[in-house]
């Protein structure tokens, strides 16, 4: 049968972001998916070079538009590893706080946006009002919605006081009832099922082999996290992966729902430890050398593992900043999903991996 | 079908949405805004300029003419709030509103006499005299 090849990208409804996949089909089935990327490359990494260690902060804060927060923190603690500090515990609690309400409303967005690549607007407008509330209290609480600028080497900028703690965790009430509202149509909706379940399937093996990471990975079976490394205070909370096995876009999509969840209970542990603290208590300490030696950091950031391998040289320039997100570690696997699918499908398993293109070019 | 009981709450609720412009939500205290630099009390140290990420702000010194001039590029601003925390005699400050959209890109100059003396570094600054008898200027030039 003849071949066609249909550009998909980068400019198309269902992407957030530019992406060109080149999709390979006979008849209306996709035989092979050619990704090309470098449309939004900013040449971050390189700006390590004209900005010191403190102002890169502020830029790697700006690789992702969504994970700010944790872009930040995986460079600081990377940072605070290099110089011998620790930060705080109070700092690190409230680390913990900001990234997790991060991760929420990351997977509050990208469950909006998946809603959206099947053509559910209902459902993607009741996400995203819920996820306001998440982004009122990243404003009121550092001072902007995404970029939040919180993260400082050595600890954090601002802290927490009773009144804000106890209304976090209002909030949280609310934005809780409001995502659990949602679980009968995220879950179990036949229309939702019919373009997710079976769809796009990654095996177990494949999702290894091809170094898929965070929900994309765990949707296929694998408990592989980097919360488990027990960094920031990770170390004194209760925490178990959350695992999907079927591997297809449904239990990639169940990977976030329940991680949203849990988001939540992590960030309630944490604020209950803050509150066991009592209030005010030191937040930053002081780094007195410069930079010098090799370091690589993880986090988990929402889509997966972000690496960050920091170089420096004993001047406050450092040599070199390497950053590894998610996304990239995930294309190979979306390539390999890709294939055999019909066309109609292709935009919701493209979407399933969560692409975050600005960070993968950064 | 399930997404059903929300949308029959959704016509019987309020709007989740305010009528914007009419109702405007006051801004959180916290909120990181417009740039302000009160600049009698500012002693021209150059503090922000070294420390912005963004590199907006431009400090020059005029010691002949005994005076100084403080720059911001207000479209390279990311409100970070880097130098308001960095400055020493706490001239910097951040309104909780921000900037009014601009159609041309433009540059703040702010000028006022060097103070008398160098402020000492154990002084608290909040004590620093007021910078000499010039009117603060504002200014925009667009940018080259």
């Amino acid at each position: 049968m003849a071949r066609t090849v249909i550009p998909f990208g980068p400019q198309h409804p269902v992407l957030p972001e530019p992406i060109h996949l080149s999709l390979v089909l006979e008849d209306e089935r996709v035989v092979e998916a050619l990704p090309t990327l470098g449309y939004v490359h900013r040449g971050l990494e390189l700006l390590a070079a004209k900005r010191d260690c403190t102002q890169m902060i502020q830029i790697v804060e700006r690789v992702c538009g969504i994970c700010s927060m944790l872009h930040a923190m995986c460079y600081c603690q990377g940072l605070e590893q290099m110089l011998g500090l620790e930060a705080p515990r109070r700092a690190r609690l409230l680390r913990v706080v900001w990234s997790e309400l991060h991760r929420l409303h990351s997977h509050l967005l990208w469950l909006g946006l998946f809603a959206d690549s099947m053509g559910f607007e209902a459902l993607f407008m009741q996400l995203w009002k819920i996820r306001e509330r998440v982004m009122d209290v990243n404003e009121a609480t550092t001072g902007n919605r995404v970029i939040v600028s919180v993260n400082v080497i050595g600890g954090v900028r601002a802290d927490l006081d009773q009144g804000q703690i106890n209304w976090i965790r209002e909030t949280l009430v609310d934005v809780e009832a409001g995502i659990k509202n949602l679980q009968a149509t995220i879950m179990h909706d036949p229309t939702v099922g019919r373009r997710t379940r079976g769809i796009g399937v990654l095996g177990r093996e494949a999702a290894y082999e091809l170094g898929a990471a965070g929900p994309t990975l765990r949707g296929s079976g694998w408990a592989q996290d980097m919360r488990q490394l027990k960094y920031a205070a990770f170390d004194e909370l209760d925490f178990e992966p959350v695992v999907e096995t079927a591997g297809d876009c449904w239990a990639r999509g169940s990977v976030r729902f329940r991680e949203s969840l849990q988001s939540m209970d992590l960030v309630r542990q944490a604020l209950g430890k803050l509150e066991g603290q009592g209030v005010g208590g030191e937040l930053t300490v002081k780094a007195k050398a410069k930079p010098e030696g090799e370091v690589l950091t993880r986090v988990e950031q929402p889509r997966g593992e972000c690496l960050y391998y920091l170089k420096g040289n004993g001047t406050l320039f450092l040599e070199r900043v390497r950053i590894r997100t998610p996304t990239f570690a995930n294309i190979p696997a979306l390539t390999a999903m890709l294939p055999g699918l019909d066309f109609a499908d292709v935009p919701v398993v493209v979407l399933s991996i969560d692409p975050c293109i600005s960070c993968t070019e950064r | 079908m399930k997404l059903l009981p929300t949308v029959l709450a959704n016509l019987f609720s309020r709007p989740a949405t305010r009528d914007y412009p009419s109702y405007v939500r006051e801004p959180f205290a916290r909120t990181r805004g417009e740039l302000v630099n009160d600049i009698s009390r500012c002693i021209f140290c150059g503090t922000c300029a070294r420390k912005c990420p963004s590199q907006c702000l431009a400090v020059v010194k005029d010691s002949a003419r005994a005076e100084g001039s403080w720059s911001l590029e207000f479209f390279a601003c990311v409100g970070c709030g880097v130098c308001v925390e960095a400055c020493p005699v706490h001239a910097l400050s951040q309104k909780t509103t921000h900037r009014p959209v601009a159609v041309a890109r433009a540059v703040i100059t702010l000028r006022a006499a060097l103070p008398a003396r160098p402020a000492k570094k154990d002084k608290p600054a909040d004590n620093a005299e007021p910078a000499g008898k010039d009117e603060p200027t504002e200014k925009d030039e667009p940018a080259g």
